[in-house]
């Protein structure tokens, strides 16, 4: 096959590309330790949130010094809990599951951002370093009320943060 | 050296008739994306917001489904034809399937159109990629499926032809053209598995009270697994416009013949095995096949970069041949006064840039920060919403003359109207891009929201909203005066002084390939097997995990019962009193 010399430095360079970018996020993946939402919950009944330990109260609660473990039911066309509160400088473990249809869990801003689907519990582990508020979006098509769905995440100053009892 | 309606009348119409068939789709695609910008920017809302989704599921189907597909059978059945120089072997049958797309079509806009009329008990907002368990109408599936089925038939038309063709001419390599319509058609027949697994087995009886439950994420998985291949299936009929008309146009030729055929070969392995990468932030499927699809993505950029190549040289090869010089001076040689000519310059500059914001979507982790927001509609406005649309236009702007047998009605505005599209396309997609990464989300009618703002750090969500407006309306403008300029071309005056309908050798020609570049056979066994390493694990894990058909969960027929627009109501006092 006849290939031009500048067409061959081309191909060359093509690859190389290919190759660093598949690198980066290599990188990304194992050195910084971006994870994957993933297959690690097992599937669940949507329509039976309300017999499951737990989503059947959605809620935040302390697992751990500086852990925190987070519910949340996604439904049309609400979070629950809203808003959600957490302190700063702690590993938060989102469980996310819907109740109805396909919706997502999107914090505004930043790269909190998973698909939640009806059956199936999607979970990542975040640290939010600064207090702060921040909006939460279903950026999903979920129905006619779409863009109604909203809720707040609240980062509390790390000594000020108290969980009250039965929060839901 | 004749137009092509001298050679093949017949043909010709039928090529025709799938022109005005997209063209129709993008009228009403067109009125319908005017009126979305003007709506989620907040500046004119002459719609409900709860009819927002009707508008953008018709927009998704007729922009995507109806105007690129239509489109691009007559493209290749003009490419098939003139390539093999032989009339298609049964013009029943060739009527046929463009009469089941059509029917197809119809059957599918009555259930989206239904949606704005409440009194009808019928719609179909599910969208473009119909997530079950939001369930349409059983007639939007069906629809579908004719029209796939439809696209089928035309497939095996083309083939057909080869085969005449191949019994006539044993030993000769088949021409590129037509080399690049089999080996597209061969990526589309494997890519529309998927979906027709996904609604003859599942969403269709589930429709129609069949079964109770799907399973939400096989469905969507096995919508993915169409939905990548299918942008390749919208792509490469450009492809084929700029690797045989462009060069032409430029006054040159094609630089090689079999680079060309190695980026088709590459697009018909790679383009399936991919479609996870669109479910990298989705539960329920691991790191490791998530992986596996972003390997294989990354890998998909080489044919592309590659054409990059091939047609720039070609271009320039074209301007030298008019008398350009120097390193960069050439490109001033280049007729940029021919509408085909710039149209698609500027889409494929246009597919550059879509190719960049691509990458990021496909990197798996820096996906997170943009999945699902603006940014991934900006990304295919540039690709499918320029590359492809920019290229059919131009194109248009031949291939209607040679099917017609008529002037274009006018050559002036036909570049004005390829220019305002570029333009437009970069204020509304530039805009797009910004938006998303402070995460405004996409197909959403309202992202205005109650409890927060979206920070910008640059400028301000009021500016960026502004360009998307102002984009949308240049865009809109564009394809009004295209519109028009097919419309008056088609009661034209015939004339006997077309260019003849001729594709230049290339440079590099058919005798410098391979002959194993040209065995079918051997390229679809390796594709498949591709899509079976690719596929059959994540879907057995799928299945495994939630069952065929789920582990349970109501269907959500998307009609506004008087239960929805009452908890809707609730929820608004709600919010108010808060």
């Amino acid at each position: 096959m006849n290939i031009h010399t500048y067409e061959k430095l081309w191909l060359v360079g093509a690859m190389l590309l290919i190759v660093g970018f598949i690198a980066t996020v290599t990188y990304g993946a194992v050195g910084v330790g971006v994870t994957m939402i993933d297959d690690s919950e097992e599937t669940i009944d949507p329509t039976q949130l309300d017999e499951d330990e737990r989503f059947s109260e959605p809620r935040v609660e302390q697992v751990g010094e500086n852990e925190y473990d987070v519910y949340v039911v996604a439904r049309q066309f609400m979070f629950q809990p809203d808003p959600i509160e957490v302190p700063a400088g702690s590993d938060v473990t989102f469980y996310v599951t819907s109740a109805d249809v396909i919706h997502s869990f999107s914090v505004a801003g930043t790269n909190v951002n998973t698909m939640v689907i009806p059956g199936e519990v999607s979970t990542m582990t975040v640290e939010f370093d600064e207090p702060g508020e921040y909006g939460i979006v279903c950026n999903e098509y979920c129905g006619s009320g779409h863009h109604a769905m909203e809720a707040m995440l609240i980062v509390q100053p790390e000594d000020e943060f108290e969980l009250e009892e039965g929060e839901n | 050296m004749s137009a092509y309606i001298d050679d093949f009348p017949e043909e010709a119409a039928v090529i025709r008739a799938a022109f005005w068939s997209s063209f129709v789709a993008l009228a009403i695609g067109a009125f319908f994306g005017l009126i979305q910008t003007l709506h989620r920017t907040d500046i004119v809302r002459i719609f409900d917001s709860t009819d927002y989704y009707t508008i953008l599921t018709a927009h998704g189907v007729f922009m995507v489904i109806t105007f690129t597909i239509f489109f691009l059978v007559g493209v290749f059945t003009w490419a098939v034809t003139t390539s093999l120089d032989r009339g298609v072997e049964s013009l029943r049958f060739t009527w046929s399937w463009y009469l089941l797309m059509s029917l197809g079509t119809v059957f599918t806009a009555i259930p989206i159109l239904a949606g704005f009329v409440d009194s009808i008990d019928m719609s179909a907002d599910v969208l473009f990629t119909f997530y079950a368990p939001l369930q349409a109408h059983p007639l939007f599936y069906i629809g579908l499926t004719m029209f796939v089925i439809g696209t089928w038939l035309a497939g095996a038309d083309w083939f057909r032809s080869w085969w005449a063709w191949k019994s006539e001419n044993p030993s000769e390599r088949i021409p590129l053209p037509t080399f690049m319509v089999l080996t597209t058609m061969i990526m589309w027949y494997i890519a529309t598995l998927g979906i027709a697994v996904s609604i003859l087995a599942f969403l269709l009886p589930w429709s129609l009270g069949l079964v109770e439950t799907v399973n939400p994420l096989l469905t969507r998985t096995l919508f993915w697994y169409f939905g990548h291949p299918v942008v390749y299936f919208w792509l490469m009929p450009a492809y084929l416009m700029w690797y045989t008309l462009l060069p032409k146009f430029a006054g040159g030729r094609l630089f090689s013949d079999p680079l060309a055929r190695v980026v088709f070969v590459l697009f018909l392995l790679l383009s399936t095995p991919v479609g996870i990468h669109h479910q990298y932030l989705d539960p329920g499927i691991s790191e490791g096949f998530k992986f596996i699809a972003m390997t294989n993505t990354m890998f998909l950029l080489l044919p592309s970069l590659l054409t990059a190549f091939t047609v720039v040289a070609s271009i320039e090869h074209g301007a030298r041949q008019r008398g350009g010089e120097g390193y960069f001076a050439w490109l001033g040689a280049l007729p940029w006064r021919e509408p085909a000519f710039t149209g698609m310059a500027l889409a494929g500059l246009m597919f550059a840039a879509g190719g960049f914001s691509g990458m990021i979507n496909a990197g798996m982790n820096i996906n997170y920060l943009i999945h699902n927001t603006l940014w991934v509609p900006g990304h295919f406005h540039l690709t499918v919403g320029t590359a492809v649309a920019l290229t059919f236009m131009a194109g248009a702007y031949w291939l209607m003359p040679q099917v017609t047998g008529k002037p274009l009605a006018s050559k002036p505005i036909a570049l004005f109207q390829t220019v305002l599209w570029f333009v437009g396309m970069t204020f509304m997609s530039n805009a797009m891009h910004r938006a998303g990464l402070l995460g405004i989300p996409r197909r959403t009618a309202e992202p205005q929201y109650e409890g927060f703002e979206f920070q910008a750090a640059v400028g301000s969500v009021a500016e960026l909203d502004a360009q998307v407006a102002i984009g949308g309306t240049l865009l809109f403008v564009s394809a009004v005066l295209f519109l028009w300029n097919m419309l008056i071309t088609s009661f034209n005056r015939p004339t006997e002084t077309l260019p003849s309908n001729v594709i230049p050798e290339p440079l590099s020609g058919s005798d410098d390939s391979p002959a194993v570049l040209d065995n079918l056979k051997l390229w679809t066994l390796i594709a498949i097997v591709l899509v079976v390493l690719a596929y059959s694990l994540p879907l057995a894990s799928i299945v495994d995990r939630g069952g065929l058909f789920g582990p349970g969960g109501d269907a959500f027929p998307v009609r506004l019962s008087p239960t929805l627009v009452a908890q809707l109501l609730v929820d608004t006092v709600q919010e108010g009193l808060r």
